[in-house]
């Protein structure tokens, strides 16, 4: 026991110098955390009033250098709540709705401020703004319609290249939804709420959600972001024609075009739809359920004519390509050898896509020539598949002589070892 | 008139004087003498490879840019050049196969022991060296398949402490499988191992000529404490009209397997697209391949690739000079070598199998 003593006693005298050795420890790792205190009192406030250092050190703002005191004033060093909220010290309080695009717009339009964080991010956003279905409703004094955090969320804003930021492409539509899909809030507008789930049921909701094609449209890629708005009946085949370039230039050349105009329809839409644009297919040009042009045509008129020509065509292509295929698949399934002809049916199905392409002309004899320059190539692939069928069969006859040929040579060796031994 | 062409050659070479040692060559009849004809039928199969390979090098152009596209060639526009490519794609599986049953057979009839120890060391040498002409000439028609099985089996190749990286960068021509690799590949399968494999074929027959057939040993003894029973046939031609017979067999499966079931040419190698999945080696390597991904990555301290191909070389070295292991007279040993025989043939078969289940 004594000896225990002895040993502990230069630890027990010695504890004024440790304790100020941990005293100047602590102020050693504490040295350069700046004190929030807006954080550390909202971290414990219920509700929208809740701002956690987690996550507002999910915000790109934070990540760049920026406080609470950046956006809403105030003394953030200063646990007095008197003096950290104080007009004094600039306290803004909780920015009004109205306010929020110009306070955005004092960093983001400003080229030379913005050019330190982010050069290549543009700095017309809040002008867009302004040019917006909403932003001149809220200019009106509308103060439900979106705003900048309405979309880019706020205190745990990311940019739009993270997945998980409401502005990256695959959440976009989500992100519109919230209140345009919302039938009571949107009421007074008068327009539809259903874009949304029209637009879940879409080729390119399947293409951007389903495949992960992050250039597919969503909202902003047709209405635009910052100057939301529709594109307007007349210019609607415009929009589409930033994708799909060749199906409008076959549509301009077309008699639709003008009449489409002059009837003030919009282009495309007419037939495609807008928010549910689906994949197309040959039956569009049928007279069943799905087909479109029978809404406008008359059976039996010069157009009906030609509709029933183009997919009669198609659907011939359709045919032979498919009867091709099979063909190939069979002679490859019994180890022919048909790889060239495999891929020259990717040449057929090419000159079908075009023919499917062409039929924005609205021209017959225009869609006849890509059909047949793909029939040609189809019946020529059939005729391979179909000689490698008959090659195959002249394989198993030349096999069939030989083998027999080798058995009548083994039974004459038989017999003539027999012969041999029975000397 | 041929009798006249045979007797005037026979005044000027002697043709009997030359035949005669065939003449009074004998083969034993027994029980287990079909066993004999697997080794004439490998032979039969090289033979076959070497017509169709020398055909097949009117057409093939070797290099990346052209070696699918010849090989395309000459399945699909040259006369009968899909029977001559699909022959000597078959023919290489079956001769790989006949070696197999061939060395088995002779390790089950006890016909490696003295005086033949090096007519198993020079067999066991032809079956690497066969299997690879199946290595280097898979690679040849530059499809999907072949380019990354070979860039697999160089790289295990590579895993040989030391040498493993200068020899896979022999083997590659360079870091990657390009077509230098192909260019080697090329030049080891139709010059380098055809010269190796042909001298020692000459040393392999000129040795079982020289030694005779063996006799299993239990027969052996019996037929010694009583000649009277011993049943023999000339070579020539009991013997090498049955081996005749056996050829003929083996060219008609051949010609079937051909003919019903043509070597499929598959997609042309693109270097730049990944693995494709399922790729696995041709099925004499699959034993191989299997034991090396069932090791786990790390035994003890070293890594277990490392340790499998070392493992597999070192049974290889082992394998080649088990005659050595057996004294003489054979004694106990002859029947661990004889365990040891059918845990390697049962290994060898189940991993296969195992392989080919688990891909």
């Amino acid at each position: 026991m004594a000896t225990l003593r002895i040993k502990v006693r230069p630890f027990v005298s010695a504890r004024p110098v440790w304790l100020a050795g941990l005293i100047v420890l602590g102020a050693c790792l504490s040295y350069g955390q700046t004190v929030n205190s807006c954080l550390d009192c909202h971290s414990a406030q219920p509700g929208r009033l809740e701002v956690t250092p987690e996550k507002f050190s999910q915000d790109i703002h934070s990540q760049k250098g920026l406080t609470c005191t950046s956006c809403h004033g105030g003394d953030s060093s200063s646990y007095d709540p008197d003096q950290a909220m104080s007009r004094k010290a600039g306290w803004k309080g909780k920015v009004d709705r109205k306010q929020i695009p110009q306070l955005c717009g004092s960093c983001h339009s400003n080229p030379a401020l913005m050019r330190q964080y982010n050069p290549s991010l543009r700095t017309d956003q809040l002008d867009q703004y302004h040019t917006s279905v909403h932003g001149k409703l809220l200019a009106a004094g509308d103060s439900k319609v979106a705003v900048c955090t309405d979309c880019h969320s706020v205190h745990d804003l990311r940019p739009p290249s993270d997945p998980r930021s409401t502005v990256n492409p695959v959440n976009v539509a989500k992100t519109c939804s919230r209140c345009h899909s919302d039938a009571a809030y949107m009421k007074q507008y008068g327009i539809p709420t259903d874009q949304f789930a029209k637009y879940n049921t879409s080729v390119h909701y399947d293409a951007m959600v389903v495949r992960g094609d992050l250039s597919a449209p969503t909202c902003t890629t047709c209405h635009g972001n910052h100057g939301a708005a529709p594109p307007g009946v007349d210019k609607v085949q415009n929009v589409c024609a930033t994708c799909h370039a060749f199906q409008a230039q076959m549509y301009a050349k077309s008699t639709h075009a003008k009449a489409f105009q002059d009837a003030s329809l919009p282009g495309c839409v007419v037939c495609h739809s807008n928010h549910a644009i689906h994949l197309p297919s040959d039956a569009m040009l049928g007279t069943g359920p799905s087909g479109v042009c029978m809404r406008c045509h008359t059976a039996g008129d010069h157009c009906d004519r030609a509709r029933a020509d183009i997919l009669d065509n198609l659907t011939r292509l359709d045919a032979s390509i498919k009867d091709a295929d099979q063909s190939l698949r069979l002679a490859e399934s019994a180890g022919m050898e048909v790889s060239a002809a495999r891929l020259s049916q990717d040449q057929a199905r090419d000159s079908l896509t075009k023919a499917r392409v062409t039929i924005h002309t609205f021209q017959a004899a225009l869609v006849n020539e890509d059909v047949q320059a793909g029939m040609k190539i189809a019946d020529a692939n059939l005729k391979a598949g179909q000689d490698a069928m008959v090659e195959r069969n002249h394989r198993r006859i030349g096999l069939g002589i030989c083998l027999i040929a080798i058995a009548m040579m083994l039974v004459g060796l038989w017999l003539y070892i027999k012969k041999l031994e029975s000397k | 008139m041929i009798s006249a062409l045979i007797h005037w050659l026979d005044e000027r070479l002697n043709l009997d004087g030359l035949i005669a040692p065939f003449k009074h060559k004998t083969v034993p009849t027994h029980r287990l003498s079909y066993w004999y004809f697997f080794g004439g039928i490998t032979l039969f199969l090289f033979i076959i490879q070497v017509l169709t390979g020398i055909l097949l090098l009117l057409y093939y152009r070797p290099g990346a840019n052209e070696a699918f596209e010849s090989v395309q060639y000459i399945v699909t526009r040259v006369q009968f050049g899909w029977l001559i490519r699909s022959v000597h794609a078959w023919s290489a599986n079956l001769m790989i196969f006949t070696a197999f049953v061939h060395m088995f057979s002779v390790l089950f009839l006890k016909a490696y022991r003295k005086p033949r120890e090096l007519t198993w060391v020079t067999g066991v040498v032809l079956l690497i060296l066969v299997m690879g002409f199946g290595f280097s000439g898979y690679l040849l028609p530059w499809n999907t398949l072949a380019f990354f099985a070979t860039k697999v089996g160089t790289e295990i190749a590579g895993q040989v402490p030391i040498i493993g990286k200068p020899m896979m960068i022999f083997l590659r021509g360079g870091e990657e499988v390009t077509g230098a690799t192909l260019s080697r590949f090329f030049g080891f399968h139709v010059a380098v191992l055809p010269g190796l494999v042909t001298v020692l074929i000459a040393i392999h027959l000129f040795l079982v000529q020289r030694q005779g057939m063996s006799v299993p040993p239990k027969l052996d003894v019996k037929w010694t404490a009583n000649p009277s029973e011993r049943r023999e046939m000339k070579f020539f031609p009991n013997f090498m009209l049955r081996e005749m017979m056996a050829w003929y067999v083996a060219m008609g499966v051949l010609g079937a397997l051909a003919a019903i079931f043509p070597w499929n040419l598959g997609v042309k190698a693109d270097p730049f697209v990944s693995a494709p999945a399922g790729i696995k080696p041709e099925w004499y390597f699959m034993f191989m391949f299997q034991t090396l991904k069932v090791i786990p990555s790390k035994v003890w301290f070293v890594d277990g690739e490392v340790l499998g191909v070392l493992g597999c070389s070192l049974a290889g070295v082992l394998w080649l000079l088990l005659p050595f292991f057996e004294s003489d007279p054979p004694a106990r040993t002859k029947s661990w070598i004889t365990g040891l025989s059918i845990f390697a043939l049962v290994y060898v078969i189940g991993m296969s199998v195992y392989g080919y289940l688990a891909h």
